[in-house]
Parts: structure tokens; C-alpha cells; sequence
């Protein structure tokens, strides 16, 4: 027996160790991972319910419940009188003494549970998560105390609204939660005391008055949380250009721009600084166009600059990607095609950069698993890019979607060349499924794209690109007058092209139908939708940035290699008719 | 210390000031006199047509419509006003209650506004106190604009269009708006070439108007529509030179609004006294904005972080400020005063000069001439984007015949130190007052003053003189300086100076 013991706590100990690990691993609402600098997008209704339906949506659904009631019951407690407890002693109408249900209590404890419930679905559907950049660089202090009148405006209003759905619901719903407190905790309904789910019951502007001011309450402390984490995460972090240490090295501005394993924060950050030397500081400029001691190379200046192209040159490439699919379908699919190209890339192993990633709707929600991703676009699994030839326009451009990955694209092909038939007999019974789906009202209506969203998930994360631009245009303007070495002079052709290849991208962009149309702006709400107008940021500062390169040289620039087409693209900004 | 008592006398009347030429004033008596040579080089005279306004509101509209516009335009003020004088059309206790309820506001609203008079105004005269221009309210054209890059300017006139003078394209676009009314102020975005900022009565209006475009009037739809609530009228706007940013004031917010036009998002930055901003000015280097309060106060903000510095005056609010072009100096003028005062900002904090600098007469009045008089009030500057001429728009007395308005132009230096020396008066035809004035951006062959004038022409008066070699922004190369033989071949080629708009 002894031995029996103890082979089954040797046996028992990897399932424990597992679990310790696991519980270990996880960490309560750490807010790094909550929040993030790039919106998710949802591209259609299916997707938006995904989000809301994620098992981690769940999780933070509950503990907003939780901590709602218990703000409640705070309220409760303070605001006294007839709200203080849950029980009360009364006679029934035989005379026996007992404890009553207080539904005053029990109806202001449900409606913290309902706030926090609605908070947390707002949240996502809102994308509260979400931090923006502002372009105004303000203290602290003061940053708080210009919106703290909007936080305040926006909690009343969210707890009116909050509290008259929880009105209604609970003039349909109530008696449920009531009777099953009555029943766990062993307390009476009075006959006496009509209840609080009638007409007349809910008519009480008092009680009105006081679910409204808890609900603000409650919303208003979430709210300053939000405030004030986000003021302090996008506080301006000034990186060091170089450091004279080399264990300092990792810290450094071009250090920090160029490694993607950091959280995409930093990156933010530290693109944010790029902005704002290149702007106003110029011995940190000096030291960006500075030449190494020993060997004398602007390696600076080639990581940054080299890191701005290849973001810019990314967007550009998503751009055209996704024209061509709009292009040769008629309609936009990038859902598929960032799956698609999500899940492809990780398989050939090549280093996607994080930035794209935010671009794939959410894989890992329940909705978005592979059965139903092959069912919203059976296309893509016999698609060009694994290697069934449809047509030879998207042939032509396959190549400079997979440039950095010729082997490993051909290794696909050939592979999908070998499931082409099996391929061919899932094409055909997609379709049969898509056009049976396609006839059912409700499925069309989740399915379809908003007209908006895929543009917008497509420049989801240009702040980092409109930083780009700036910096780079900013440093080349006082390259004219404070680079000594002529560092820039050799990346000039390469920038200009970028810009301009970029800039036909982007314009390319906006005749499509949604491109352009503006989001209605709201004024009353904490949830950020700075990330609803980047796309128009982001077409104005590269005219912008242009700009201020063609009238920093003028004719200077006739000296700069170009090909024909970007000469002549570039004579129009010269003469100022863009 | 300058005086206008060093100043040459003033044109006798019927002489019309051409323009500078080896350091001295041409003038001509009228454009058919006037001698072949100078007559390319004096320019050009636009003559704008005015149109009547549509002062009236049509009363056939129901009282729905009525509201609903009344509601928009004046707010809650305006919408009970509506009910109030509609008591034939609406219940008795609705118009009675409206009518309380409008003596109750009004009633606060004179406590405030006995703090703060200019709160009493109406939007017009509102704009008509604080603009740029000399009688606002009756002037034909209400602002103007040069493109800080081409040859083009917009011109706003009394009947709420702006149109678009280009000398290289032969259409004229113009542009209007529902909400575009009492146009207070218009400026182009520097470093883009289509977008052009209104300060209107309601709110702002960015329109983008393509170059390119052969379309003469561009839609609605090319305007972007930026509003705050409590933010109008505008009186004020100013692009950052970077072309970013965008920052408007109105005399009845004290928040000056920093805007991101592509975003269409705002940040108010706020400030408790002064009762509003009238008066926005960026400097040329980007990095302060001036920004003057209805009251003795005016603040310089700081553009990396945005805070601010208070400065008190004695007397008035500000009037009107300008740059010099490296940043480092503002110069302003104070409403009651006839001084022009220097900052000057250097990069140690803390040693700020304040100075009073030109003594533009006041009580001492210089009787120059037998017809003339000159001196009085400052209504605004403008200083030449190479900082070498300094225009100062003087008000005149309105009472006194023999005190009109006139622009005194000063020689300005800034380096090595701040100099200033008389110039010389410019002056339109007989009858003409100069309301508002604007040098160009970038004019090659010196300074280039462009003034509005009361009769609703537009000259342009040239400064022909060699930079002192101040290095100047834009770096766009020395610029090519025509010999004086050259000269009347060089300005024929100069189409804008030549042409004659109808």
C-alpha cells in the first residue's frame, strides 16, 4: 500500500505541476495584454460576434458583473435609507416574524451587475482597448484636466442609457433573479410591498435618480482607469540615439525600431520619438546623421531610415495586395486573404513583421476557426497563391507578394499542386454550401462585410506609418542644411520612390467605393475612434511629407536618379498640382 | 525710437503709390498717366464685383423649418427667440414659458457679459471688433489669402463666396457653402497645394480644391466641415508652417482649438481668463503662437508642449502681432495705443526683452501735409516673409476728414541688431482706403505688398531691393535680382503682376 502511495504521488505530480504552471502563466488583467495600440477590426458581423462570444470576452464580461455588484453594493451601503439591506425582519400575515427580500437592494446590486456587463460589451464593440497617439504632445496634468469634463459627460450619458435598458429588462425579467434569491438565501416576498417590476414599482423617479448616479459612479472610476493609463502609456519616451555603453546599446533608438519582439508599444514609442527629434531637436538630429568612430559608417541613419522604408514599403505591398483581390473579384475579401497569408507565412517560417499581424481578424476566436474560414471563402484553399493557375494577372503579382520567399513559395506550390484534386472536389462543394448559405437572409447579414471595415483594418496600425513618414521627411528637409556628410544624399532616390510608389498606392486606394467616405464622428464616447480617420491622416501627411522634401531641394531633385514615371510624378509636386 | 515725424510727406491727393525702386517711392497719378516703365511693374488692379445678400428669412417656411433653422444658427437663444416671436403659430404656455425662459438666460448672460462686454455682441459685429480688416462689415473684400508656395490667392468677398485667382490656369474657381457665412479669415495649408482654411460664423471649413480642376464651382462635398460646440465665430486661424496642425480662435471660447484636419479631431487647450481669443498668429519657424484675449491679456504659446506664457498689457487687448521670420521676435500692437512693442524670444527662458519700439504718433500729431495727415491707431502688421519691410496699417480717424487710413511701410533689420527706418506712405487712388493688407510668400526680387482697398481693388505694390543677406526660409535658392535696365522685359514675364482680372 505504501509503495501503491507513492507511485501515485509520483504519477500525480506532472498533472499538478502542469496546472501550477499554467496558473503560474496567467496573469490577472495585466493591462499590456488588454490594451493595445492597434485596433481590431472586425470585417463583418460574424467576426464582431466572435469577439463578443471569446471565451476571454466571457472572463472579462464576469469580473466587470462581479466588481459592478460590489460598487453597488458600496453605493448601496453609503446611500443608506432603504437601500442597506438585503433582509429586513417582517410579520407575514400569520404573525410569524421573518426576513423579507429588500428589493430596493437586490434591483441596485443587478443594475452594477448590468452596468459592467453592457461596459464590457461597449468595450469591445467601442474597441475601448485601444490607446491613440494624440498629435498635440501636452503634460500630464494637463492632458487629465482637459478631458476630464468629457469623462464626466460620457459617464453620465453611458449610465442613463445603461440604466434604462436595465429598466426595461428588469420590468420583463426581474422576478427570475428575484425568485432565485429568495429561494438560495431563505427570504419572503411581502405581500405587502407591491414589486419593483411593475409599472407603478419602476415609476419612482427616486429610485431612478439613485441607480443613475451609482451607475455613473461605477462608470466614471472605470473611465479615469482608462484616462489615466492611457495618458501615461503614450507619454513621450525619449530613446537615446546612441549610447556611448554597449550595454546600453539594446535601449537605443535604432535598436528598438528594429526589433519586433518587443511589445508593439514600444515600437510605437519609439517611432513617436522619431517624429518628434526629427522635428525639434537638432543636436539628437546631429547625432542621427553622425558617422561611427571607428570606421565611419551612418549606421544611425541607415537603421533608421532603413526600418521607415521597409514599414512604408509593407503598407504599400498590403495596399496592392489588396487592390488586386478587389480588383480581379469585384469584391473585397481581405479577410481571407490575411488569413491566408497569416497562416501560409507562418508555415514557410519567414519573420512575418508584427505589424501585419494585427491586420488577420481574430484567428483564435471560436468563430473564426478553419471550418468556417473555408466556409466564408472557399475560394482562397484553391487560390493562385497555392498554385492553381486561374488567372495570370494574379500570377504576374504573386511574385512581389512572396519576394522574400521564393523557395519556400515553390515548396508550397508543389505541395498544393499534389492536393490540387482534392482541392478541386472541396471548390465545388464550398460553392454548393455558399450559394445554399447565400439565400438564407440572416446568414447574408452576418456574413457580409461592413463597407467601411476592411479599409479601415487595412491602415489599423498607420500610425506607425504616419510617424515613418514624418520622420523621415523631417530629417531629409534638415538633411539640406545640417548633414555634413551627406548620409542622406544616398538614400534619397530610394525615399522619394518609396513616398511616390506609396502615394500611388494610396491613391489607387481611395477610388474605391467606402475608401473614402468619412465615419460619422461621435463626440460622446470614451472609446477612441481615432482609428476610423488614420487612413486620411496617413493620405495627408505623405502629401505632406512630399511636399516638404520638394520644396526643401527644388531643383536640386532634377540631380536624383529616378525612373521616368516618378520624375514625372514628382514635376507635379514640384509645381504644386497634387 | 522711430517716428512717423521722419517719415517723407504723404502723396498729395489723386497720386497713387507704384512701388519701390532704388530705395525710394514711385507714385503715378492714375493707370493711363503713368510712365510705360513703371506701368508693368505697378500693377494690377482687380475689380470685384458685390453682390447683394439675402438678408431675410422667408416667413412662409412652417414653424418646424423655422426652428429647426433658428436652432442651428443661433442655438438655443436663437430657437427660443423663434418661439417666442412665432406666439401666433405656437401654444400660449410655450410661447409665454420660451419668452421666461430667454429673460432668464439673458438675464445671466448680461452678468457675464459685464464681466466680459464683448460677450454682448452679436457674431457679426463680434467678427467686425476683433478681425484683421478695417471696417469688416462694410468691406467689400473680407479676407485674403496668398498660397505660401505659388502664385495664387484666394479673395473671400461680402457676399460669403471665395474665389481663387490663379494667373496660370484661366478658371476661377469659386467656392460656397451652406454654413460658409461671415468669413472672418482664410488661409492656405502650407506645404499642399489644394487645401484652403475658412473661418466662418458657425464653424470651420477646409476645402480642397484641386489644382488641376477645370470645374469653376467645386462642390460642397470638397469641404470639410469642422465644428466645436461653443466654438464660433471664428475669428482667427492659423496653419502650423509644417502644415499639421491647425489652430482657431473665437472671442467667446477661452479654449484655443488645435486641430487635426484629416482626423477631423480636436484638442481644446484651454485656459481660464482673457473671456476668448481673438487673434491667432504661428510663427515662421513653427514654434510659438501668439494668441490675444478680448481683455488687457494676451498669451504666447510654446508649440512643443503647449504651455504658455501670460503676458499683461497695460492699456488694451492686443490688436494685432507678426513674426519675424527666424521666430525670435513678435512684434504687437495694443488697442488705444500707438506704439508698436518687440519681444523678443531668445533661448534662454527667463530673458525676455520687452520693448517698446516705434512711436507711431498719437497726441503729437504731425501735420505733414496741408491736405494729409497721417498717424493714429494700428489696425495690423505684416511683415515681409524675408523680414526686411514692415507694413503698418494705420486706422486714420474716422471723424476728421483729413485723417484717413494709410499703410506706413518701415526698413526693417534684424540682425545684427533690431533696426527700423522710415520708408515711406503707400496710398491707393483718391477715395480708396486701404482695409487690409498681406505680403507674398515669396516674392524673388524683394517684398511684395498686396492691399484691398475700400473701392474693392487689389493692388499689389513691389519692393525692388537686394537682401541684406538674411539666410530666409524656404530655401529655394538666392533669388534672382532683375538689373534696372532689365526691368520692364522682367516684369512682363511676371504674369500676375500684368494681368488684369475682370
Amino acid at each position: 500500500r505504501a509503495a501503491a502511495s507513492i507511485a501515485w504521488a509520483v504519477l500525480l505530480l506532472p498533472p499538478i505541476t502542469a496546472v501550477f504552471i499554467i496558473l503560474s502563466r496567467f496573469s490577472f488583467l495585466h493591462p499590456i495584454h488588454t490594451i493595445s495600440v492597434i485596433p481590431t477590426i472586425a470585417c463583418s458581423k460574424i467576426a464582431l460576434l466572435g469577439q463578443l462570444l471569446h471565451p476571454r470576452q466571457f472572463v472579462s464580461s464576469v469580473v466587470h458583473c462581479i466588481m459592478g455588484i460590489i460598487v453597488a453594493w458600496c453605493c448601496a451601503i453609503t446611500i443608506g435609507g432603504r437601500y442597506e439591506t438585503l433582509g429586513y425582519p417582517c410579520i407575514q400575515s400569520d404573525g410569524s416574524p421573518q426576513m423579507c427580500l429588500n428589493e430596493y437592494q437586490l434591483i441596485l446590486l443587478l443594475a452594477g451587475a448590468f452596468v459592467g456587463f453592457s461596459h464590457s460589451l461597449l468595450g469591445v464593440i467601442h474597441n475601448m482597448n485601444y490607446v491613440s497617439f494624440h498629435t498635440v504632445q501636452q503634460y500630464k496634468y494637463l492632458r487629465f484636466k482637459g478631458s476630464l469634463p468629457l469623462v464626466v459627460k460620457c459617464s453620465a450619458i453611458q449610465a442613463l442609457y445603461s440604466i434604462r435598458n436595465y429598466i426595461v429588462v428588469y420590468f420583463f425579467l426581474g422576478y427570475i433573479p428575484r425568485a432565485w434569491i429568495c429561494k438560495t438565501l431563505n427570504l419572503h416576498l411581502t405581500s405587502s410591498a407591491h414589486p419593483l417590476d411593475s409599472i407603478a414599482g419602476l415609476l419612482d423617479l427616486s429610485l431612478f435618480y439613485h441607480l443613475w448616479i451609482s451607475a455613473t459612479f461605477l462608470l466614471f472610476t472605470w473611465y479615469i482607469t482608462l484616462l489615466l493609463f492611457r495618458i501615461f502609456v503614450t507619454e513621450v519616451y525619449s530613446f537615446p540615439v546612441q549610447s556611448s555603453f554597449t550595454e546600453d546599446a539594446h535601449q537605443c533608438l535604432p535598436k528598438v525600431l528594429l526589433t519586433d519582439k518587443q511589445p508593439m508599444i514600444l515600437k510605437f514609442l519609439a517611432l513617436q520619438d522619431l517624429a518628434l527629434l526629427s522635428q525639434h531637436s537638432p543636436s539628437r538630429r546631429c547625432e542621427v546623421f553622425s558617422l561611427s568612430q571607428p570606421g565611419g559608417h551612418p549606421h544611425n541613419w541607415n537603421a533608421i531610415s532603413g526600418e521607415c522604408l521597409s514599414l512604408l514599403a509593407d503598407l504599400t505591398q498590403r495596399l496592392v495586395a489588396y487592390h488586386d483581390t478587389v480588383a480581379t473579384n469585384g469584391r473585397a475579401k481581405s479577410l481571407s486573404t490575411g488569413s491566408e497569408r497569416k497562416t501560409s507565412s507562418e508555415t514557410s517560417g519567414i519573420p512575418v513583421s508584427p505589424l501585419t499581424a494585427p491586420f488577420t481578424p481574430d484567428l483564435d476566436s471560436p468563430f473564426a476557426s478553419p471550418a468556417l474560414r473555408r466556409l466564408t471563402a472557399p475560394v482562397e484553399q484553391c487560390s493562385p497563391w497555392h498554385g492553381t493557375v486561374q488567372s495570370p494577372h494574379i500570377m504576374r503579382r504573386a511574385p512581389k507578394l512572396w519576394s522574400t520567399s521564393t523557395g519556400e513559395r515553390r515548396l508550397m506550390e508543389d505541395r498544393s499542386l499534389r492536393s490540387n484534386k482534392h482541392c478541386r472536389i472541396q471548390f465545388e462543394l464550398n460553392r454548393a454550401v455558399k450559394n445554399f448559405l447565400a439565400k438564407r437572409v440572416l446568414i447574408m447579414y452576418l456574413f457580409n462585410k461592413l463597407p467601411e471595415a476592411s479599409s479601415q483594418a487595412l491602415f489599423a496600425d498607420s500610425q506607425a506609418h504616419i510617424w515613418a513618414l514624418e520622420g523621415l521627411s523631417y530629417l531629409v528637409q534638415a538633411s539640406f542644411s545640417e548633414d555634413h556628410f551627406g548620409v542622406v544624399q544616398t538614400a534619397l532616390p530610394s525615399i522619394l520612390s518609396c513616398m511616390l510608389v506609396l502615394q500611388e498606392a494610396v491613391d489607387r486606394h481611395f477610388k474605391l467605393p467606402h475608401a473614402s467616405s468619412k465615419p460619422v464622428r461621435s463626440t460622446s464616447s470614451i472609446g477612441d475612434s481615432t482609428y476610423k480617420t488614420l487612413r486620411f491622416a496617413l493620405r495627408a501627411t505623405l502629401k505632406t511629407a512630399i511636399y516638404r522634401i520638394t520644396t526643401t531641394f527644388g531643383d536640386h531633385l532634377n540631380a536624383v536618379q529616378m525612373s521616368a514615371e516618378h520624375r514625372k510624378r514628382l514635376q507635379q509636386f514640384l509645381e504644386y498640382k497634387e | 525710437m522711430c517716428s512717423l515725424a521722419l517719415f517723407p510727406p504723404p502723396l498729395p491727393s489723386g497720386q497713387t503709390t507704384l512701388c519701390e525702386s532704388n530705395n525710394e517711392l514711385l507714385s503715378g497719378t492714375s493707370t493711363e498717366d503713368r510712365p510705360k516703365q513703371v506701368r508693368f511693374t505697378a500693377a494690377v488692379i482687380t475689380t470685384l464685383c458685390v453682390f447683394c445678400r439675402t438678408a431675410f428669412l422667408d416667413h412662409s417656411e412652417t414653424l418646424w423649418m423655422r426652428s429647426a433653422a433658428a436652432w442651428r444658427d443661433g442655438g438655443l437663444t436663437g430657437l427660443l427667440t423663434e418661439i417666442t416671436n412665432s406666439h401666433t403659430e405656437v401654444p400660449k404656455w410655450l410661447s409665454v414659458s420660451s419668452g421666461c425662459t430667454l429673460a432668464l438666460l439673458r438675464w445671466i448672460s448680461s452678468f457675464h457679459g459685464s464681466l466680459f462686454p464683448h460677450l454682448t455682441l452679436s457674431s457679426e459685429d463680434m467678427i467686425a471688433e476683433f478681425s484683421q480688416v478695417l471696417n469688416w462689415s462694410d468691406c467689400v473684400v473680407r479676407a485674403f489669402s496668398w498660397h505660401p508656395h505659388t502664385d495664387k490667392f484666394a479673395v473671400a468677398l461680402l457676399d460669403d463666396s471665395i474665389k481663387i485667382y490663379n494667373p496660370k490656369s484661366a478658371t476661377t474657381p469659386t467656392l460656397k457653402h451652406r454654413l460658409q457665412r461671415s468669413v472672418a479669415a482664410v488661409q492656405w495649408k502650407p506645404l499642399c497645394a489644394s487645401a484652403l482654411a475658412v473661418a466662418c460664423q458657425n464653424c470651420l471649413l477646409v476645402w480642397h480644391v484641386d489644382p488641376c480642376s477645370l470645374s469653376t464651382r467645386p462642390s460642397s462635398g470638397c469641404a470639410q466641415v469642422l465644428s466645436h460646440p461653443g466654438h464660433s465665430p471664428v475669428t482667427s486661424i492659423a496653419w502650423s508652417p509644417s502644415g499639421s496642425l491647425l489652430v482657431s480662435a473665437s472671442p467667446v471660447d477661452t479654449a484655443v482649438m488645435v486641430w487635426d484636419v484629416a482626423a477631423e479631431s480636436c484638442v481644446p487647450l484651454q485656459r481660464l481668463g482673457g473671456g476668448g481669443v481673438t487673434f491667432l498668429s504661428w510663427s515662421p519657424d513653427g514654434s510659438h503662437v501668439l494668441a490675444s484675449t478680448p481683455s488687457t491679456l494676451f498669451r504666447v504659446w510654446e508649440t512643443r508642449m503647449w504651455t504658455c506664457e501670460r503676458w499683461p498689457c497695460v492699456k488694451g487687448r492686443c490688436q494685432s502681432g507678426c513674426w519675424s521670420p527666424d521666430g525670435s521676435r513678435l512684434l504687437f500692437t495694443v488697442q488705444g495705443e500707438t506704439v508698436i512693442y518687440a519681444l523678443t524670444f531668445t533661448d534662454a527662458p527667463g530673458s525676455r526683452l520687452y520693448s517698446v519700439f516705434i512711436h507711431a504718433s498719437g497726441d503729437e500729431l504731425i501735420m505733414l501735409d496741408l491736405s494729409a495727415s497721417v498717424g493714429g491707431e494700428i489696425q495690423s502688421l505684416s511683415w515681409d516673409p524675408r523680414g526686411e519691410r514692415l507694413a503698418v496699417l494705420l486706422k486714420g480717424d474716422p471723424q476728421a476728414v483729413d485723417r484717413p487710413a494709410i499703410i506706413a511701410v518701415f526698413k526693417t533689420r534684424t540682425n545684427p541688431i533690431f533696426e527700423l527706418l522710415p520708408c515711406g506712405f503707400v496710398q491707393g487712388e483718391p477715395g480708396a482706403e486701404p482695409r487690409l493688407m498681406q505680403f507674398h510668400p515669396n516674392f524673388q526680387h524683394g517684398a511684395l505688398l498686396t492691399v484691398c482697398w475700400s473701392t474693392g481693388r487689389i493692388t499689389h505694390v513691389p519692393f525692388y531691393f537686394l537682401s541684406t543677406g538674411v539666410p530666409h526660409f524656404g530655401l529655394s535658392g538666392s533669388p534672382l535680382l532683375p538689373r534696372l535696365q532689365e526691368r520692364p522685359s522682367a516684369f512682363a514675364n511676371q504674369s500676375l503682376f500684368t494681368e488684369l482680372i475682370s
